[in-house]
């Protein structure tokens, strides 16, 4: 991974940095020791490893706008970072930059039922805001798989989406307002608690844009009452041809689910030795699951039977406790680490036309063939989001090179297939290379230009997501 | 007037530094008034580019008239789940909508409290900027985090980024049924918590709006059993409010397009908030007649001409756009400093001459 040179200037004027950032915060919110430092060297992308500057833990959005305001004045580059979960290496610094982590910024500061939402500082982490709620029969919608862990502002920065998109959206679809505070240390709110922006739209470009406009402190999030209930159901099939036709007619039925899991063989081989769920031995395994009342339930469950049945499955298990509820979920949730009981592994995320996926599905089959890698597939199929988890051994010299060959000839398919390269990880380093396989470089200019009027000096986050030959120019002006 | 064939004539046209341009759909619902300029016309960037019912999504050409759209997707018992309002009416305007006309307007109308704005169904534009350049953007897959969101930014821009030239949807089944449930004779404020209290349920109300003198409606879908199911249990929320009935008719049309307004005299605004303060704003206000939709977070006003409603509601939280009507003050809510700058910013970026609906959104 090419990373620029680090500024000379910037590493040679390091101690007065930090005296500057020392005046403007709490002792114990500027860390420069690189024994601490070295916390903050990566983030779940941990291929990719690299100390900075110093690291910022600020507690209020004056803090954050203070250090802007300093790394601004200095020409220090920023780098923005909520829990450090960020599989595309978003949050990954460089020598010459500063880390502001927004993780001490977790407080709710207001929850309005009446008008379903909750203000948050974005330091919270996202299953915490739904903790915040749940008491009163609400949620928040998006529901990454690091919800645990993960915070509000790097769920903005990524626009993350989770397992249960296909009803209720991703990020972008399910936040009102944030305060962001610019390279400059100005401080703006952009929307708020009400609906649609009164001018241009610029929440919506903010979301996503993976730190490169400015940080997130404080976000309206909305929130929903929780469905009835939920239960979900178990489909085995013959293979991935016909589990893909079924997700289509499931979807041309007007039926919506909230999930439709989608797992292959090698992945049903993995997590059945690792979770043992019990599930079938076959091609393809679908896990759907429906919300409502019993009954609204059962009606919906009936029609997806039905549809199921014309495709021949070769096992069907509704959940008919609780119990057999978690069971089925077991496996499924159990993937990742499945994965990680077999080797390393490297997560892709590419999203493709659920009409591609049977071909997808055999051409990844043929690749890892080829590159003599294991590749698993379980993913959420209702949208087309693939998860295929290449398998390697960091140990040994060559393999994540492979590995990583192998994952860019997978996301190359989906974009030749009308898809894209990431459907709710974001492009971080990860992906920064290939952004010339799914954009002309024009494409990409028209989207250098929204950082241009965020960030005219290109200090924030600037050696993400777009190729380094894009960016060079405005990097070095 | 300009009316391209294709997204290369209309590049070239752009290119060929003519302009300024008043960029039109059908011309059914712009609002507020641009600087003068060439008519530049869509409708010959028309035409379905693709439609994949199992994969619930559309491609279409910007110039391609609504009702086409909707009339493709009904054949295949789904639609557009923003449901978009017909503004002809209320704005008094003839000719055929268009979808790019819709995206242009992030036009949504009253399932926006459930199934999101028009910004948020749509997942790829094709557009061509101020300069002449085609721009692509997102894509035909609803989940994709793939480099700056541009497709969001075009939506509601007003034709004054770009000339939208293709765009792409994420759709929805169209219901089995649908059922409207009216409680009668409550006061804004009590509506408003009485909408509140619905959509707060897990009964899934797809519909919630006011008009005094009428009633308080909401709005159920889905399939037969569950609407009835949902229907009773909603009823039971609502029923410490005032007395529930379920109506026929056709009230949602009516409330999408503004119907109580059509043929009456005035100005009309149209109010984002945070619906709880809805009711004391309209109190400010002091309006001919109102209509509550998003359960309060939009409020349509019928005002007495030339009157600066901005001005009578002072400062809160969202924004207030005069949609019909002449006068002094901007048709749009004008920006605190800092974000107007982010916006001129971005206007300056895509069109650089200032070619684009010169002067539409910015603030006087």
């Amino acid at each position: 991974m090419e990373m620029p040179v680090p500024d000379p200037a910037i590493l040679a004027k390091r101690e007065r940095v930090l005296a500057r950032l020392a005046v403007v915060l709490p002792g114990d919110a500027l860390i420069s020791d690189p024994a601490e430092t070295r916390a903050y060297e990566c983030d779940a992308l941990t291929a990719y490893r690299c100390l900075p500057l110093a690291v910022v833990l600020p507690r209020t959005t004056e803090e954050v706008a203070a250090v802007m305001r300093e790394c601004h004045a200095e020409g220090v580059k920023v780098i923005p970072r909520g829990a450090g979960t960020s599989l595309a290496g978003g949050s990954l610094p460089t020598p010459d930059a500063v880390v502001i982590g927004v993780a001490r910024m977790n407080a709710v500061i207001e929850t309005d039922y009446a008008n379903r939402f909750i203000r948050v500082q974005a330091g919270r982490t996202n299953l915490s805001v739904t903790g915040a709620v749940e008491a009163e029969g609400f949620f928040y919608a998006p529901d990454p798989s690091s919800q645990l862990a993960c915070a509000i502002a790097g769920n903005i920065g990524m626009n993350s989406g989770g397992a249960h998109c296909l009803k209720y959206g991703v990020t972008t679809n399910n936040l009102l307002g944030v305060t962001l505070v610019t390279m400059t240390g100005e401080v703006v709110q952009i929307g708020g608690p009400f609906m649609d922006a009164g001018g241009l739209d610029l929440l919506g470009v903010i979301c996503g844009s993976e730190g490169q406009l400015g940080v997130v402190t404080e976000a309206w999030l909305r929130i929903l009452p929780k469905p009835e209930g939920a239960r979900p159901v178990l489909m085995g099939f013959a293979s991935n041809e016909v589990a893909g036709a079924c997700v289509s007619d499931i979807i041309k039925g007007g039926l919506l689910p909230v999930a439709i899991e989608f797992m292959d063989r090698p992945c049903i081989v993995a997590t059945e030795a690792f979770a043992k769920a019990g599930y079938p031995d076959c091609e393809a395994l679908l896990i759907v699951e429906v919300e409502g009342s019993p009954a609204e339930i059962d009606e919906q469950l009936a029609r997806i039977k039905a549809i199921a049945a014309r495709h021949d499955p070769v096992a069907y298990r509704e959940a008919a406790s609780e119990d057999e509820a978690k069971r089925i979920w077991l496996g499924r949730k159990s993937a990742f680490g499945a994965m990680g009981q077999m080797g390393d592994y490297i997560c892709l995320d590419g999203t493709i036309p659920v009409s591609s996926l049977p071909f997808v599905l055999r051409r990844i089959g043929e690749l890892s063939d080829q590159y003599g890698l294991r590749v698993a597939n379980v993913f959420h199929a209702g949208d087309g989001n693939m998860h295929p988890l290449i398998i390697f051994n960091a140990n040994q010299p060559g393999d994540l090179d492979r590995a990583e060959a192998l994952g860019a000839d997978i996301l190359k398919l989906c974009v030749e297939v009308g898809g894209c390269l990431t459907g709710e990880h974001g492009v971080g380093v990860e992906k920064r290379d290939l952004m010339s396989v799914q954009f002309s470089d024009t494409d990409m200019e028209a989207q250098l230009r929204v950082k241009d009027v965020f960030d005219p000096g290109w200090l924030l986050n600037p050696a993400k997501v777009f190729p380094l030959y894009v960016t060079a120019g405005r990097r070095a002006a | 007037m300009n009316r391209p064939g294709n997204e290369a004539e209309l590049a070239e046209l752009v290119r060929g530094a003519g302009g300024p341009f008043v960029i039109r759909g059908g011309g059914t619902r712009g609002i507020g008034s641009t600087g003068p300029g060439e008519v530049l016309e869509t409708g010959g960037l028309s035409g379905i580019a693709l439609y994949e019912p199992g994969a619930l999504t559309l491609v279409v050409g910007a110039g391609t008239p609504l009702a086409e759209v909707e009339r493709v997707l009904a054949a295949e018992g789904q639609r557009l789940p923003f449901e978009p309002p017909d503004m002809r009416g209320l704005l008094g305007r003839d000719g055929e909508s268009t979808i790019g006309g819709v995206v242009a307007a992030n036009a949504s109308g009253p399932r926006r409290v459930q199934a999101g704005a028009c910004r948020d169904s749509l997942i790829g534009v094709r557009f061509v900027d101020g300069t002449g350049t085609v721009v692509r953007n997102g894509g035909r897959v609803m989940k994709n985090v793939t480099g700056i969101d541009l497709v969001k930014l075009l939506a509601g821009s007003h034709g004054t980024l770009g000339v939208l030239t293709e765009v792409a949807f994420k759709l929805l089944p169209a219901p089995e049924v649908q059922a409207t449930l009216c409680v009668a004779g409550l006061e804004d404020a009590g509506a408003v918590a009485a909408m509140a209290a619905a959509l707060g349920s897990p009964f899934d109300v797809t519909g919630a709006a006011h008009v005094p003198g009428r009633g308080t409606f909401l709005r159920l879908e889905g399939f037969e059993t569950s609407v009835r199911y949902r229907a009773k249990e909603l009823a039971r929320v609502l029923a410490r409010f005032g007395s529930v009935a379920e109506v026929g008719g056709d009230v949602w049309t009516q409330v999408r397009d503004v119907a109580p307004f059509h043929g009456a005299e005035g100005d009309v605004w149209r109010l984002s908030v945070t619906p709880s303060e809805a009711p004391a704003l309209v109190a400010k206000a002091g309006a001919e007649a109102v209509v509550y939709d998003w359960g309060g977070g939009l409020v349509w006003l019928r005002m007495a001409p030339g009157v600066d409603l901005r001005a009578r509601l002072g400062v809160f939280q969202g924004h207030a756009t005069r949609v019909r009507g002449e006068g002094a003050v901007p048709a749009f809510q004008p920006e605190p400093a800092a974000v107007a700058a982010l916006s001129a910013g971005l206007r300056a970026k895509f069109d650089p001459r200032g070619v684009f609906n010169p002067g539409l959104m910015r603030a006087a």
